[in-house]
């Protein structure tokens, strides 16, 4: 006590700690959680509602759920409170269906193969530290043509029907076509929508504004009923390849706009310094302007990108079987009917890790190319 | 010595000098392009005429005048039976679209403006919760929202006969959400004239009370007395008309309801699951626009002496508004068009009834594909030029 009596001179008491309610968990917890009337009835809800939904769901997914059984009765036989749980031993049951469709069982090593070679495309392009990236480049652009051959079959492999695609091989496929091939008509498209020359870019206007009017499922519907129409009078044309056309360009369209807003970024002082170093049009964008341009549209192009993959869905409609598809699909046998909810959570992860993944990158991207101040 | 190595004017030929003249390339680029683009339009009509010849099918529009012969649920604007013409099925489809479209434009502003607004909380819990919610939604397609929230009102909703029962007036069952009908008799009229004036007034008040403000300073309770006035006006020509309004109470009758308004399950789903996940990339956009006002903005109306919600009214919103339109069209837009997925789950829009029965039915692929593209079009146009207006109407104006 008496330590506390003590006087000190102006200027000559020592640095006290800060009071405890101020800083660590307890500063935290005031400052963060209790810090207005309102506040506090805020987080008295939002505890309320962490606890009213948390627990059960974590019991439903995981602690009372079922891994193994042979339908939906011995399922809910196994269960204290029959429906209380999920049943996760449907999903189990037709993981193959969801992963690979009706793709023929003896070959089903091409698609493996296909998901490692998709990997090890990847990675040469998302990560840009890899030794001989350049090899690795290379081999991505090439991949879609080798794991098309694949796939397909023909040129000695036995051929396989692409109406037996199906399930996350289906996704994939679409996705993947779709970001590899729509990135550069994309640009072109945005580039034609610049140009001086107004024939190129009334053409490219059109083009880009009517796509962007109508929705996916219309243009979708055209493939898959219409475009024979269009064709030469006894042309076959792959579904699978009108869809993935379809979606390349739909996607493309939206490509377009992103850049577009990119490249109106670049200011006219780039364009000019690139003249006046005597570089031609293609030299110019290629070397000074698309760098910049693609840089600031990250984030739109893969939201653009996020998009597609989630579009892929749409082509249950006209009667492809994606992994949603597959899902209903299921959902039909009387064996396992009811478990629907299921089939979309686990449809749901599934995209939920892929389009988060892409977000989260594309956010790691803007930060390390963001070379401002 | 320098010695100046000439390289001496290679002649080459025409073309080469026609390529090499910036104008010239540029014509020879459109010629070639129009060529191309016109000879691709021209082998398509080509291949379109041949291709319906052989299957015996003609190009026309009659198919529209003919009976339909299918039945349209959800209708609630106009009249419709399976004897109808194909033509009124399509207008059936183009106001569900509409009504989808604008009741799911409400519900995601209103529901993304909260949620944006959470987001910003201080409130470390809440903030988290809302982000977690919004991060799910955003990467689940919304097809799967649609077909869960569908399958959750039709499964998990009672049975008309164990309908749950708002005061023996409004029904939830999972044949739609049953309410009581307005039934108009005469007289109504002049309720209705009644309250288009009092808007009017309103109107032409609000313009007067910011010219007085705009000269005096003056500042007018413009919302009390407009909400006054239009509340007042129509309640008393209410009353005189001798209360003109009588109610159609849903019933219960054998296994379903009768009288009364449905809303059906399949509009209820495609309504909720389009609004809240399109509300999740508002949520973002009104994030972003109000952090983009700056804190300066803020703490200079409170140095005017503003008081908060002035300064929220009056400072804030206009200008978070000129970062949040343009984006907020295109989500309205994609709503619109996401709307066209009502197929997957039976909700009769435009492309479920002429883009699908129809067509069916008809096998006229591409009259029908042609009137769905050219709605969906005039709709995206029309929204677009509203939406253009407004955010010409917000802009900042510079002198």
């Amino acid at each position: 006590m008496a330590d506390a009596m003590r006087t000190y001179d102006i200027g000559q008491h020592p640095t006290l700690p800060a009071p405890r309610t101020e800083v660590g968990v307890l500063g935290w917890v005031k400052h963060n959680l209790l810090s207005t009337p309102l506040n506090v009835a805020l987080t008295i809800l939002a505890i309320w509602f962490i606890w009213w939904v948390v627990p059960p769901l974590f019991e439903w997914v995981f602690l009372d759920s079922v891994w193994t059984a042979e339908s939906r009765k011995a399922c809910w036989d196994k269960m204290e409170v029959p429906e209380g749980a999920a049943c996760w031993a449907f999903i189990k049951n037709r993981l193959e269906l969801f992963v690979y469709g009706f793709y023929p069982a003896p070959l089903r090593w091409r698609v493996n193969l296909s998901f490692v070679l998709l990997i090890m495309a990847i990675v040469p392009v998302l990560y840009d530290k890899m030794p001989g990236r350049k090899f690795g480049l290379l081999y991505a652009t090439a991949f879609p043509f080798i794991t098309g051959w694949l796939l397909v079959g023909g040129f000695g492999l036995s051929p396989v029907e692409t109406d037996q695609f199906g399930g996350i091989l289906l996704t994939l496929i679409i996705g993947v076509t779709g970001i590899s091939f729509s990135l550069p008509i994309g640009v072109l498209l945005a580039l034609g929508r610049r140009s001086k020359m107004p024939i190129v870019r009334i053409l490219c206007v059109l083009f880009v504004e009517f796509i962007r009017g109508v929705p996916l499922i219309a243009l979708l519907f055209i493939a898959s009923s219409m475009l024979n129409y269009f064709l030469p009078p006894g042309t076959v044309f792959d579904l699978l390849m009108r869809v993935l056309i379809m979606v390349t360009l739909f996607s493309a369209a939206y490509i377009a706009e992103v850049v577009r807003g990119g490249l109106q970024g670049i200011p006219s002082g780039q364009y000019e310094a690139a003249e006046s170093l005597g570089l031609t049009y293609v030299k110019a964008h290629w070397l000074i302007i698309l760098p910049q341009a693609l840089k600031i549209s990250i984030p739109g192009i893969v939201n653009t990108f996020i998009g597609l993959f989630k579009d892929t869905t749409l082509v249950l409609i006209i009667g492809m079987l994606d992994p949603l598809g597959v899902g209903r699909a299921s959902l039909a046998d009387a064996v396992w009917a009811g478990l629907a909810r299921e089939v979309y959570l686990f449809v749901a992860v599934f995209f939920f890790i892929f389009c988060f993944s892409m977000s989260r990158y594309s956010l790691f991207l803007e930060r390390k190319l963001d070379t401002g101040h | 010595m320098a010695t100046i190595t000439e390289t001496g004017p290679d002649t080459p030929n025409l073309l080469t000098r026609l390529w090499r003249n910036q104008k010239a390339r540029s014509v020879i680029i459109q010629i070639v392009t129009l060529t191309v683009v016109f000879a691709a339009l021209a082998l398509i009509l080509r291949n379109v005429v041949i291709n319906l010849e052989t299957v015996g099918k003609e190009f026309s529009f009659d198919f529209l005048l003919y009976p339909a012969g299918y039945d349209i649920t959800f209708s609630p604007f106009i009249e419709y039976s399976s004897r109808s013409t194909h033509l009124r099925a399509a207008f059936v489809g183009i106001l569900n679209t509409l009504l989808v479209a604008a009741c799911g434009i409400v519900l995601a502003t209103v529901m993304g403006f909260i949620m944006g607004i959470l987001r910003l909380s201080r409130n470390w819990l809440v903030n988290r919760i809302v982000y977690c919610f919004l991060e799910f939604t955003r990467n689940v397609p919304v097809l799967l929202h649609i077909l869960f929230i569908h399958g959750l009102v039709v499964t998990q909703l009672p049975v008309p006969k164990k309908a749950i029962n708002f005061a023996d007036t409004f029904f939830l069952t999972n044949r739609g959400f049953f309410i009581p009908q307005p039934v108009w008799e005469p007289g109504a009229g002049i309720v209705a004239a009644t309250f288009v004036i009092s808007v009017a007034f309103v109107i032409l008040f609000k313009r007067w009370a910011k010219k007085i403000q705009d000269e005096t300073g003056r500042v007018y309770p413009v919302f009390w007395i407009s909400t006054g006035v239009i509340v007042v006006m129509t309640v008393a020509a209410f009353l005189s008309a001798g209360m003109p309004l009588s109610w159609g109470i849903p019933e219960l009758k054998g296994f379903n309801f009768n009288g009364g308004l449905a809303i059906k399950p399949e509009f209820i789903a495609l309504w909720l699951a389009l609004s809240y996940y399109t509300s999740c990339f508002i949520a973002e956009i009104v994030r972003s626009g109000i952090l983009a006002v700056s804190y300066g903005q803020t703490e200079a109306a409170y140095a005017l002496g503003l008081r908060p919600n002035r300064t929220l009214r009056l400072i804030i919103i206009p200008q978070a508004l000129r970062v949040i339109i343009p984006p907020l069209t295109s989500q309205y837009l994609n709503l619109t068009k996401n709307s066209s997925l009502a197929i997957a789950i039976g909700y009769m829009d435009i492309v479920a009834t002429i883009g699908g029965i129809t067509l069916m039915q008809t096998g006229k692929e591409m009259e029908t594909m042609i009137i769905v593209l050219l709605m969906y079009l005039i709709i995206s146009l029309l929204i677009s030029v509203f939406m253009n207006w407004y955010n010409k109407k917000m802009a900042l104006v510079e002198r």
